[in-house]
């Protein structure tokens, strides 16, 4: 009887340890199943990312500035290997001399690889020309805080379907190498730019200049940038995952800087091959030769290394400071103007303390006891009176 | 000094013995030497003194900082004549207001000696607010005019007047490519009628030949439609001889300078230039830059050209307002129609 009661009980005992462990055999196994099924797939997002970009394709509004005759157009055509400037029509003198600073936007589409790029250049002849050149960039500085604040208006709206960017992601700035360093005119540019927009110094016309004479005026230029305060475009640094040769080409770039560059319309033949270069007596200078100039180092760091990184610089830190400073302005011009209409103020009065408390009972004590002194005196006056 | 192929416009000075050999008349028979009087040895008289007496130069140079002026002046005259060779800062800063920095030295070349000044205008355009940079320098060079005319005027004359008037001021265009600046403009439309003004294209290594010629073109165009008269002003060409040879000039000017003080080896030989990635730009080399037309225009050949005009054009104006300003002011001899002693009877 008993044994066979008991016979079930342990066989189902075992039976139950056999299914626990078969259970937790299962459970592991498909565990270790599911950790293969924890593949979610969104390692693919950057793929899809890219594909979206290629099909809507990148725009970058780029702001060259300079005096008249720095080879700035010579140069964007060089980079972008067009020719923006066909029907240009340079004024002559007389005409300078009543010239304001303009700015003329050129945009053009580049299609390279299928990757679509529309391409902004904002040029901004007269800078620097006049004899007397107060305040020259004025005219820039508003142009900048336009675009941000009609991206600000866009942000803000109800419709954010197609937002037009035309915030201005880069503006070159070109320090003619004829000085001993940055004049004042450079300086006060740069200060009134540096928290608006990427500023990139660059000495233009280098081929003027011997190397040690280019070295020198780096040296002074960086040494006055730092001296002056004046924040330029700061690389960003390099992800310690990057591999060595990305390193030392960015090592190299942070060395370079200010870079001078040599740009040139015109083909010429020198070694057996035909290049971008210039040609004189004395020998040609060949643009995209890295001995010759920085030109190459510019149009990687502008084009191929950090595009991107310009154009989140813009948005994520000029753009939004231009932004809190915006809303800043207003609040404070509205509690202004309420200020203005009613004397009840809008801000809640902060609760007084212990101590205000008992100041104010002791003076309004104060008060009433004048108060009745004052009454007794005009009784006294009003019976003597009557006497 | 290296020999440079010179062109034929500028033709050297000739060789002064040579001039002197005058072709002594043949005598005839029977005649001794009568017809010739000798009056032409005169001009040996005259080198003779100057030599003795040495020449004086005032060069003023203007232009924006860091456009080579004082290089340009170290390798004119081949020795550290700028103001830099006396200054012992090396660090270049641009000073708040126009500085005016006259700088004299004295150098020897073949037994003839010569005080050269070099004024320097650092300052000059380097402003944010340029108006009226160019009254400072006005103001010298009239104030130079002023004290040579207190000496002229004078009782009691000094033989050789000191002379600190600016014979030639040399304007530095940057070489933009493009045209004249407003700043310019301005500068050598008011200094051209009181100095000789001779424009030239500073660091022009950085232009190409056909840039250059583009250039140079316009700049010949501008000063012409705001009636800059510069150096060597069509006006006081005095005959045709001169008309044609400072026509040449005209169509070249402003010359495309590139000034060095450094020797390079270029063939065997030392030069002076500029050693970049792409070649060595001889400073000398007329297929090169325009250096030596500079050098002979200002030296070798119209040197007492410039000196001359100085004084009897642009002083003889100065001098004649003032005179006309004051007239009380300064003693002048009475008109010789009104006799103002009585005659003494015959």
């Amino acid at each position: 009887g008993i044994l066979s009661l008991s016979l079930p009980l342990s066989l189902s005992l075992c039976l139950a340890c056999c299914l626990s462990l078969c259970l937790s055999l299962c459970l592991s196994l498909s565990l270790s199943l599911s950790q293969e099924k924890q593949y979610v797939g969104f390692a693919t997002l950057p793929n899809q990312v890219h594909r979206k970009s290629v099909k809507k394709g990148f725009d970058f509004t780029l702001m060259v500035a300079g005096e008249s005759g720095m080879g700035k157009s010579t140069l964007v055509n060089s980079l972008f290997l067009t020719d923006l400037y066909k029907d240009r029509k340079l004024l002559n003198s007389e005409e300078r001399i009543n010239q304001t600073v303009e700015i003329i936007k050129h945009t053009v589409d580049i299609e390279e690889k299928g990757v679509k790029l529309k391409l902004t250049i904002v040029d901004t002849p007269g800078f620097g020309d006049a004899v007397n050149n107060n305040e020259c960039w004025k005219p820039i500085t508003d142009y900048i805080d336009q675009q941000f604040e009609q991206y600000f208006r866009d942000e803000s709206g109800l419709n954010r379907k197609n937002i037009q960017d035309n915030r201005v992601h880069c503006c070159l700035y070109f320090i003619p190498p004829f000085g001993h360093g940055l004049r004042p005119v450079d300086v006060e540019f740069m200060k009134a730019l540096h928290e608006k927009v990427n500023v990139v110094p660059l000495i233009a016309k280098a081929d003027c200049l011997t190397p040690n004479e280019i070295k020198k005026l780096k040296d002074r230029v960086r040494e006055e940038i730092e001296r002056f305060g004046i924040k330029v475009y700061q690389f960003p640094e390099c992800d310690s995952d990057e591999d060595e040769e990305f390193k030392q080409l960015d090592k190299e770039l942070k060395e370079c800087c200010p870079l001078a560059v040599i740009g040139s319309n015109t083909v010429v033949e020198t070694r057996g091959q035909r290049v971008r270069g210039r040609l004189y007596p004395w020998g040609i200078v060949e643009v995209e030769n890295q001995s010759h100039c920085d030109f190459v180092k510019l149009r990687n760091m502008l084009i191929r290394s950090h595009m991107h990184d310009l154009k989140d610089v813009t948005c994520d830190v000029h753009y939004e400071n231009y932004r809190a400073q915006c809303i800043q302005d207003m609040t404070s011009k509205l509690t202004q103007d309420n200020r203005m209409e009613s004397p009840i103020p809008i801000l809640p009065l902060s609760t007084p303390d212990v101590e205000t408390d008992r100041l104010i009972k002791m003076k309004d004590e104060e008060l009433a006891r004048m108060q009745e002194m004052l009454n007794k005196m005009q009784q006294q006056i009003h019976d003597g009176k009557d006497q | 000094m290296s020999e440079v192929a010179v062109p034929e416009m500028m033709m050297p000075p000739p060789a002064m013995p040579a001039a002197f050999q005058v072709e002594k008349p043949v005598p005839g028979p029977g005649m001794g030497d009568f017809s010739y009087v000798g009056i032409d040895a005169i001009l040996e008289q005259m080198r003779r003194k100057a030599m003795k007496q040495g020449f004086e130069l005032n060069i003023m140079v203007v232009g924006q900082s860091g456009l080579g002026k004082s290089t340009l002046m170290n390798t004119l005259f081949k020795s550290k004549v700028s103001r830099k060779s006396v200054q012992a800062t090396s660090q270049e800063k641009i000073p708040k207001t126009i500085d005016i920095k006259s700088v004299s030295h004295d150098i020897e070349e073949k037994g003839v000696r010569m005080k050269l000044t070099v004024i320097d205008t650092p300052g000059f355009g380097d402003q944010i607010n340029n108006e009226n940079c160019w009254q400072p320098i006005m103001k010298f060079i009239n104030a130079q005019y002023e004290q040579y005319l207190q000496e002229e005027i004078n009782i009691n004359r000094k033989k050789r007047i000191p002379d600190s008037r600016v014979h030639c001021c040399i304007y530095f265009i940057p070489p933009t490519g493009h045209c004249l600046r407003p700043l310019d403009v301005e500068f050598m439309r008011r200094l051209s009628k009181v100095v000789n003004i001779v424009p030239v294209i500073a660091k022009a290594d950085t232009l190409t030949l056909e840039e250059r010629d583009f250039f140079k073109q316009k700049i010949r165009e501008e000063l012409r439609a705001n009636g800059i008269d510069v150096y060597p002003q069509k006006e006081f060409d005095e005959d045709a001889e001169d008309r044609m040879i400072n026509d040449k000039i005209r169509e070249m000017i402003p010359f495309a300078v590139v000034g060095s003080d450094q020797e390079y080896q270029v063939n065997g030989r030392r030069l002076l230039g500029r050693k970049t990635k792409w070649g060595t730009i001889e400073v000398e080399n007329i297929a090169h830059c325009e250096f030596a037309y500079l050098r002979d225009l200002l030296i070798r050949t119209h040197m007492e050209n410039i000196k001359d005009i100085t004084s009897s054009i642009h002083y003889e104006v100065y001098r004649v307002r003032r005179l006309n300003e004051n007239n009380t002011a300064i003693p002048c001899p009475p008109c010789p129609m009104i006799p103002h002693f009585p005659l003494k009877p015959l």
